[in-house]
C-alpha cells in the first residue's frame, strides 16, 4: 500500500534554536528542516533567529545569511539567485517555490523551509532529483526529424513559434512534479508534470516530425493518465506556467487521434 | 512494495532503464473516454433517477410497480445502472492503481472491483427486467 504516515526514523523532531544577536531589533524566525544521513539522527527542526535589518528581501538571502553568518553546516543548493537556474526549488510556507523569488515578507508568521516533498533527500535542503532528470530524459527531450536538416536553420512560423509560449520557459526546478499527489505515490512510473510539460513541449513544436511516436510513449495508464488534473502544479509554478493544461492538451489529441 | 516501486533498491541498473520499466501500455486512452462518456451520460440519468426518487417517496408497493413498468422509466433506470456501475468500476480501478502497490493484493482488489460492479449492476438490470416483464 502506499505509506500515509512517515518510518520511525523519519519522524521530524524538534531542533536547535540559534536565538538572534543582541540589539536586534526587526527579527525574524526560520524554522528550517535538518537532516544529516552521517549523524543518525532522525531529522530536526532548526530554528534561526534573522535580523531583517541586515539582510535582503528573498528567502534565499535569509539562507545564505544564515550558511555565512550563523551556522555553516546548513546545506542548500541555489545558483543563479534570479529564478532562472531551478536549483533553490524547496518548499517554503507550505508550497513549492524558488527560494530566490520567494519574498521574506509573503510569508505568514515563521518561515517554514523544507526540501522538496515526497523525494529522498540527500542532506538538509538537497533531494536526490535523479529519478525526476530520468524522467526528463526518457521523453527524449531535442527535435526528432527524419527530413535532412536544411542548410541553415529549420523554418518556424511567427504563429507556431508561439505555440511554444508557456512550454519553453520551464527551468525544470521540480517544484511542480514534486506538488503533485499522484507524483508522490506513483512517481517510479508516472512520468509527473514537468516531463509531461517537456513532452508536450516537443509535440507541439511545429519543426519536430515525431509526434505520433511521442504520443505512442505517452500512453499508458500511469505514464500520463495518472495525472487526476490535482491543479497543484499550475499553482506551484514559480514561473507562472501551466503543466495541468499542457498534459490535458495532450490527451485531447491522444483522444483526436483515436477518431473521437 | 514491488521491485519497479523501489527506487533505491541496490543494484545497477540506471535511472533510465528503472524509469522505462516496462515501457508504455499504449492504453489508457480508451479507459479516458469511457470514464468521461459515462460521466456525461450519467449527469442526465442521475437528475432523472433524483426525479424518479422523489416521485417514488409516498407512493405504495403498487405505485412504484405501475412506475417503474412504464418501458421509458425501465430504459432509463437500465442505462443509469449501466453508466453508474460502469463508471464507478473504473474510477475504483484508478483508486486502487493509485494507493496499493502490493502486486497480489492489488490484482485481487482489481477483480473483486469488476466482479462486485458488474454483479451489482447485472443484479439491478434483472431487478428492472423482473418488473416490466410481470
Amino acid at each position: 500500500m502506499a505509506e500515509f504516515t512517515l518510518p520511525k526514523n523519519s519522524k521530524v523532531q524538534k531542533g536547535k534554536k540559534f536565538p538572534a544577536k543582541a540589539g536586534a531589533k526587526n527579527v525574524r524566525t526560520f524554522r528550517v528542516y535538518r537532516w544529516n544521513e552521517d549523524d543518525g539522527q532522525n531529522p530536526h527542526i532548526d530554528e534561526y533567529e534573522v535580523d531583517m535589518d541586515s539582510c535582503g528581501p528573498m528567502v534565499l538571502d535569509a539562507l545564505i545569511k544564515i550558511k555565512n553568518e550563523i551556522d555553516s553546516t546548513l546545506t542548500f543548493r541555489r545558483s543563479c539567485r534570479e529564478g532562472i537556474c531551478g536549483s533553490c526549488a524547496m518548499n517554503i510556507d507550505g508550497g513549492n517555490t524558488l527560494a530566490c523569488t520567494k519574498a521574506i515578507d509573503d510569508c505568514k508568521g515563521d518561515v517554514k523551509i523544507y526540501p522538496l516533498p515526497h523525494m529522498p533527500v540527500v542532506k538538509d535542503l538537497v533531494p536526490d532529483l535523479t529519478n525526476f532528470y530520468a524522467q526528463y530524459a526518457s521523453i527524449k527531450p531535442w527535435l526528432r526529424t527524419e527530413t535532412p536538416a536544411p542548410d541553415k536553420e529549420r523554418l518556424q512560423s511567427k504563429e507556431d513559434r508561439a505555440k511554444l509560449d508557456g512550454l519553453y520557459e520551464c527551468i525544470l526546478c521540480a517544484s511542480c512534479s514534486t506538488s503533485c499527489p499522484s507524483y508522490w505515490w506513483n512517481g517510479d512510473k508516472y512520468l509527473g508534470p514537468a516531463a509531461l510539460l517537456q513532452a508536450y513541449r516537443f509535440i507541439a513544436d511545429s519543426r519536430d516530425e515525431d509526434t505520433g511516436a511521442r504520443l505512442d510513449e505517452l500512453e499508458d495508464p500511469f505514464k500520463l493518465y495518472r495525472c487526476h488534473t490535482i491543479m497543484n502544479c499550475t499553482n506551484t509554478c514559480p514561473k507562472g506556467l501551466n503543466p495541468a493544461k499542457a498534459i490535458g492538451e495532450i490527451k485531447k489529441l491522444m483522444v483526436e487521434r483515436k477518431g473521437v | 512494495m514491488s521491485e519497479t516501486n523501489n527506487v533505491r533498491a541496490a543494484d545497477y541498473r540506471t535511472p533510465l532503464k528503472r524509469v522505462r520499466g516496462l515501457g508504455a501500455a499504449k492504453s489508457g486512452t480508451h479507459h479516458f473516454i469511457a470514464q468521461r462518456v459515462t460521466a456525461v451520460a450519467l449527469v442526465f440519468l442521475v437528475l432523472w433517477a433524483i426525479y424518479l426518487a422523489l416521485a417514488l417517496v409516498h407512493s405504495d408497493y403498487a405505485q412504484a410497480r405501475e412506475m417503474l413498468h412504464h418501458p421509458f422509466a425501465a430504459v432509463w433506470l437500465i442505462a443509469f445502472l449501466i453508466a453508474g456501475f460502469w463508471h464507478a468500476q473504473l474510477g475504483i480501478q484508478v483508486v486502487i492503481e493509485d494507493y496499493v502497490h502490493t502486486r497480489w493484493l492489488e490484482a485481487v482488489a482489481q477483480l473483486a472491483n469488476k466482479f462486485v460492479c458488474a454483479a451489482a449492476a447485472l443484479a439491478g438490470i434483472i431487478a428492472v427486467v423482473r418488473i416490466v416483464l410481470s
